[in-house]
């Protein structure tokens, strides 16, 4: 079986990631309920007359998927995969609302072409003249992982070289506010603003001197605080990775009750340096691509930002990150990378 | 030789199990009509083909509480799944490593279109906040079903169902996964209706594909899953084969966002990779069971997809959207059910109220049903954002 290698990772996020070298040097402390991000210039990567019908999700993913092709020197991938958890939510509020308000009439189709949750990916598609493989997975907080794990099956049966992966997600108008009603509501909800961004990959069978291996990862639509520890053990020793080997551990703590998941696998470790990434990314569907850039990042550059830091010492020699993240107790999952 | 479909389910405008289904296609009985559920202005100008249970009858039949926050999505999704793992004799889930696959365009679009001017305030309006989303149908399913591992849901519009049951193929392939249920479901909503009303490709009466008169498509509602298991599950339980999923193919047509190319290309290039994963050659397809929406451009760019890759020895086609309408993501497996009852009886399903050749292909389908020797169907779906994906089945 074909290794799996990820040879660039992009993110725009609600930090300063997109364009800077600074890999969080300087970070924004995110606060409130939702939280815009940060976005970039995107007439250096999409045609003006382009950009006026697409919507942020489009423009943040279409950029994104640009930089990360041109980052790896790569010009057709073999394939387009993306994940987007909410789609084009703001296309799909906007042509509901005229809906509503017109009673169904006098409506154009400009939102409603744009509000399938393919869009990102037909666009670079478009824009690339890419007629290979491409595929969108809506599946909650697994959405960029089901990418990343069609790609990692595509590259592993040789079906494809180089594959362009992704990530997605816009705020949106309205739906975005009611979520934070209900989880604001709720006790024990998510701490950090809900927020948005897009985070694209290469992932190959070809090493460069920039790929960070990805060795497997995993995911579970139901897992119970008593078989967490398990199922990572077993997931750890499938792919002989010892427990003792990993030396970063990244999760995707929100501050939420259902943080209890990381705290039990935590116990795992000895003296690991445990990550956080969420209260940089702020908590959506596909925030947990940002945290694989974060990895891959970290491992490319051998170096850990401060501001991620949760528990522990930054280290200076790291070869193995396990990436965890799991959203209100359901949809697991584990990313294991290797320098 | 491919991987093995051992059970299937469907609930759309021509029935409620593949039995019914069957006997409609059988007996040329479209299931396009008048609007019943759904409250539109546009009731009187279209033609749907809608399920005829209400939320309430779909509620009662799958035994739910009275009180729950599925969608109609979630409901004939999970109408359409028990009923494919009953067919297929499972009830032990746990006993082989099995997953989920599940596809829909809309997710919870019919509850978020009724009460999203409530959210804020409406306690009994506030369960369908978190519905909206595409994953949250595939979740309950698989929760109600007892499925813990792989699940997820594609979301490719037109052809997500096709594309569900292609990733299936390949997780049991690659061993990842001993046995999978693969399928999609789609409720008709508001949005989707006011959607291609739009476009303005929404026919006022039963649409007619491949004619060349045609006026637009109906929209439909359904759901349809399809049991995959792997070799050393059929031998170890000596299961029987309903047919083989042997070849399929994912391309994009990268032209235009909704309009497919005048050649086909996307079309074509999946046809051609479904054929090459299948090993076969075109004149092995005994049949095809076409996207054919009805739509004045994808009629005639799937003709011509079609005359590229068979050339002058078109095999027989029909479209099965004039029976029950275009059920969008759902529409990949509804046909897939079609396909293997196409192979299981050596029987063609015709296309309705085809009269008149479009003069730029002179293609004539199928128009009333026929027996015939049939090994391999290929059938097609395309979607928005230029997704064109195709699956070949077999003769068990």
């Amino acid at each position: 079986m074909k290794k799996v290698y990820i040879n660039s990772a992009v993110t725009i996020s609600a930090q300063d990631t997109f364009e800077s070298d600074r890999f969080l040097k300087s970070v924004k402390k995110l606060s409130g309920k939702t939280i815009v991000a940060r976005y970039p210039n995107y007439k250096d990567y999409i045609a003006t007359a382009n950009l006026r019908r697409m919507a942020e999700g489009v423009k943040m993913g279409v950029t994104a998927a640009s930089k990360a092709l041109k980052d790896a020197k790569i010009t057709q991938p073999d394939a387009i995969i993306t994940g987007t958890g909410m789609g084009c939510i703001d296309d799909t509020e906007k042509f509901l609302n005229a809906i509503i308000s017109n009673d169904e009439q006098f409506l154009t189709p400009t939102a409603f072409i744009q509000s399938t949750h393919n869009t990102v990916g037909a666009q670079i598609a478009l824009g690339l003249q890419c007629k290979a493989y491409n595929n969108t997975y809506s599946h909650a907080a697994l959405s960029f992982e089901w990418a990343l794990m069609d790609a990692q099956l595509r590259l592993q049966q040789e079906e494809a070289e180089n594959v362009l992966v992704g990530g997605y997600e816009e705020l949106g108008k309205e739906i975005i506010n009611y979520r934070r009603m209900m989880e604001d509501a709720d006790g024990f909800g998510i701490q950090v603003p809900y927020s948005e961004g897009a985070s694209f990959f290469v992932v190959s069978s070809e090493k460069t001197e920039h790929s960070v291996e990805l060795i497997d990862m995993e995911a579970h639509s139901t897992l119970s605080t008593t078989s967490i520890q398990d199922s990572l053990k077993q997931f750890l020793a499938k792919n002989n990775v010892d427990i003792s080997q990993i030396d970063v551990f990244v999760s995707g703590r929100n501050g939420d009750v259902f943080d209890s998941y990381y705290d039990l696998t935590a116990e795992l470790f000895e003296n690991i340096t445990q990550l956080q990434y969420k209260h940089l990314s702020g908590e959506f569907y596909t925030a947990s691509a940002f945290g694989l850039w974060t990895a891959y990042s970290m491992l490319s550059r051998q170096e850990i930002p401060e501001a991620m830091i949760f528990k522990g010492e930054i280290k200076f020699d790291n070869h193995i990150i396990l990436i965890y993240n799991q959203f209100k107790g359901r949809d697991h999952s584990f990313i294991l990378l290797k320098r | 030789m491919g991987v093995a479909i051992t059970g299937m389910g469907i609930i759309s405008a021509i029935g409620h199990s593949v039995e019914e289904n069957n006997t409609s296609l059988l007996t040329s009985t479209t299931g396009i009509g008048n609007l019943q559920h759904i409250q539109t202005i546009h009731s009187q100008a279209i033609k749907a083909g809608e399920v005829s249970l209400s939320n309430a009858e779909l509620t009662r039949q799958l035994q739910l509480p009275e009180v729950h926050n599925y969608t109609r999505t979630g409901l004939l999704g999970l109408f359409a799944a028990t009923a494919a793992l009953e067919n297929a004799n499972i009830s032990d889930l746990s006993k082989y490593r099995t997953g989920f696959i599940s596809s829909t365009t809309v997710g919870g679009m019919d509850m978020t279109e009724k009460y999203i001017k409530q959210f804020d305030k409406d306690i009994t309006a506030q369960k369908y906040i978190a519905t909206h989303h595409a994953g949250d149908s595939t979740r309950k399913i698989a929760d109600a079903l007892g499925i813990k591992g792989l699940v997820t849901t594609i979301s490719t519009a037109c052809s997500s169902a096709a594309n569900a049951i292609m990733l299936g193929a390949r997780l049991i392939k690659a061993g990842k996964l001993d046995r999978v249920i693969v399928g999609g479901t789609d409720s008709l909503s508001k949005f989707t209706i006011n959607g291609f009303k739009t476009l303005m490709i929404q026919s006022d009466s039963i649409c007619a594909p491949f004619d060349a008169h045609r006026n637009g498509l109906n929209l439909g509602e359904g759901a349809a899953y399809l049991v995959l298991e792997s070799d050393a599950v059929i031998q170890k339980e000596k299961k029987e084969v309903l047919a083989f999923l042997s070849g399929y193919g994912n391309t994009n047509d990268a032209f235009h966002q909704t309009a497919s190319s005048e050649n086909g290309e996307g079309a074509f290039l999946a046809m051609q990779k479904a054929l090459e994963i299948a090993k076969l050659n075109p004149n092995q397809i005994d049949y095809v069971n076409a996207h054919g929406t009805a739509t004045p451009n994808n009629d005639l760019s799937e003709s011509r997809a079609l005359q590229r890759v068979f050339g002058k020895k078109l095999p027989d086609f029909s479209s099965t959207k004039s029976f029950t309408g275009h059920t969008l993501a759902a529409a990949g497996a509804v046909e897939a059910v079609f396909s293997i009852l196409t192979l299981q009886q050596q029987y063609i399903f015709p296309n309705l109220n085809f009269k008149t050749p479009m003069p730029e292909t002179g293609f004539k389908p199928i128009t009333s049903g026929v027996k015939k020797e049939t090994q391999h169907v290929l059938t097609n779906s395309f979607g928005f954002g230029g997704n064109c994906s195709t699956l070949i089945f077999s003769k068990a």
